[in-house]
């Protein structure tokens, strides 16, 4: 069994196409640049420019040193499963199961989370602290979702 | 903490509407019931009333999970209010009746209506439940982080906590169940409870999964129903047609990020945080607490109280619930009226009306022997309040 999300057969390298019909993100005044990187193919998140410290979701200020000149990096994309788990309910009528919620933590800062979908991986593969890679699902010409697959061709 | 405010409010009645799966009944009309009862069983008059709280208020919810607001209760008692709240953040469920007692022990008002009302399975009679989000065009807030991406319920936020903690610790989904089939039998005591018939660890682990490793018995029991308590001055208990009950110690705090997701260790909650504060309050510990009252919105959440309390180690959770430790008549009955698995979901405030009925005594078939200390933990994630009630 594949997980819900797969990659189109011939697309570019991380183009996939959902198997249902997603909730859109608003894009909001801390959240805009995340969203928008993400369409544009990039994990972009808010750094404090005077401690380095990324802050996720975007804030105005630096909760560590308050500092208010924040802006936008590029992420590698790299991280690892902190944890996941294979949904079978479906939320909506049509709504395809099963499909798996991965929490992934981000190579660049401990504690640096993002709920997403595993794809591109056999349930039977998935595994806590397996390294992954993002890839994105676009959804409009304003927003794509990071997902993550396994840094291993399976 | 000789002064502290906890000692100047008591919990002088409780009262609770019918409690059903589909009662189609207004969300006020079950309010009221509830708020009649309480008040009577207070030994006071609906004139009494000077305060009013409740969670949340109006706020924008999926259909059935709200309740009514103060004001459409006020106006339905006819009373005037010296103080009144409602809010969705603060300590969980049980903030309000946290609030109310230091309104009381401030003299702000003298008897507050605290309740909770929800009529969440009649709203989904139609429709099934649905996930969160589900008709919204956009998602806003921390949603738009999660709910895009199909984790549309806190069965989903949960189960990766769940999970962790297995890959943890070892905790087994015979662990959970052990939670789902203890409370199974104490709601045979319940004659309000919701599922009363017995469940087998078999029955628990066959049943379809919602979100791995949780299975429908995971999940609480969506129910329409209104508890409501009172809230009154310490100097009114020797008025009361029974005993008192007392709050020993309130714990409130939050340390961590309050996130679902950028939550640090995800094998604990928010509940760490209320419970060791709410113990720093008082000079009780841990052993001296005769039963305790959950939160069960998903069977993994009491695991993570019973951590959080210091019941047991941190990981050591899943075997302390084994041989018998939990049920009446172990050294910790827990849920004792069922929990929101088999009682229903009453959202926070069954937990609250059962530690005030084993402590007065009025349990019957399922009263804790010699019940003198009882802790309500209410909350999930990083949402949480807790309780040390006494007699």
């Amino acid at each position: 069994m594949r997980a819900c999300v797969r990659r189109t057969a011939g697309a570019r390298a991380g183009a996939v196409v959902s198997l249902f019909p997603r909730p859109l993100p608003a894009l909001e005044p801390y959240t805009e640049a995340f969203w928008r990187g993400c369409r544009a193919g990039r994990l972009d998140m808010l750094r404090c420019t005077q401690c380095g410290w990324i802050i996720h979701p975007g804030r105005p200020i630096c909760p560590r040193c308050h500092g208010n000149q924040l802006a936008a990096t590029t992420l590698s994309g790299r991280a690892h499963l902190h944890s996941f788990t294979v949904n079978h309910k479906a939320w909506f009528p049509g709504q395809a199961v099963p499909y798996v919620i991965g929490l992934v933590e981000l190579a660049e800062q401990t504690g640096l989370r993002l709920t997403t979908n595993i794809v591109n991986c056999p349930l039977e593969r998935i595994a806590i602290d397996m390294p992954l890679r993002v890839t994105f699902e676009i959804l409009n010409d304003d927003v794509a979702l990071p997902l993550f697959e396994p840094v291993e061709d399976l | 903490m000789s002064d502290k405010p906890e000692r100047h409010a008591i919990l002088s009645g409780v009262g609770q509407s019918a409690i059903g799966r589909r009662l189609f009944r207004t969300d006020l009309d079950l309010t009221c019931e509830a708020a009649l009862a309480a008040i009577a069983d207070a030994g006071l008059r609906p004139d009494d009333i000077d305060g009013i709280a409740c969670y949340p208020g109006p706020i924008a919810a999926p259909s059935g999970f709200a309740g009514p607001g103060i004001y459409d209760v006020q106006e339905s008692l006819g009373v005037d209010l010296r103080w009144h709240l409602s809010g969705a953040e603060g300590p969980a469920q049980i903030s309000p009746i946290i609030h109310a007692a230091l309104a009381v022990a401030g003299g702000l008002c003298r008897h507050a209506l605290v309740y909770r009302t929800v009529t969440e399975a009649t709203a989904a009679a139609d429709t099934g439940r649905l996930g969160i989000g589900v008709g919204s065009h956009e998602i806003r807030g921390f949603g738009a982080f999660m709910i895009p991406f199909g984790a549309m319920s806190a069965a989903n936020w949960l189960a990766l906590y769940a999970r962790r903690h297995m890959h943890e610790f070892g905790t087994t989904r015979r662990h959970l169940g052990l939670i789902a089939t203890t409370a199974r039998r104490h709601a045979k005591y319940n004659p309000k409870a919701i599922y009363r018939e017995p469940m087998t660890m078999d029955d628990y682990l066959a049943a379809r999964m919602i979100s791995d490793p949780f299975c429908l018995y995971d999940c609480d029991a969506p129910a329409d129903g209104s508890t409501a308590v009172i809230v009154s001055r310490a100097d009114a208990a020797r008025d009361l047609p029974h005993a008192a009950v007392r709050f020993e110690a309130f714990g409130t705090a939050l340390r961590a990020r309050p996130s679902w997701d950028q939550w640090g260790d995800i094998t604990t909650m928010a509940a760490r945080d209320a419970a060791q504060q709410m113990w720093s309050r008082t000079d009780l510990r841990p052993s001296d607490v005769d039963s305790a009252q959950l939160y069960d919105g998903f069977s993994f959440l009491t695991l993570a109280w019973i951590e959080a309390l210091g019941f047991c180690g941190k990981g050591e959770s899943g075997p302390f619930v084994d041989h018998g430790r939990i049920d009446l008549g172990g050294a910790l009955p827990l849920n004792t009226w069922g929990g929101q698995l088999s009682g229903g979901r009453l959202h926070g405030f069954g937990f609250v009306a059962e530690a005030m009925r084993q402590l007065r005594g009025d349990c019957g078939e399922r009263q804790v022997k010699d019940c003198e200390v009882v802790a309500v933990g209410v909350g999930g994630g990083p949402v949480a309040g807790c309780m040390l009630l006494t007699r």
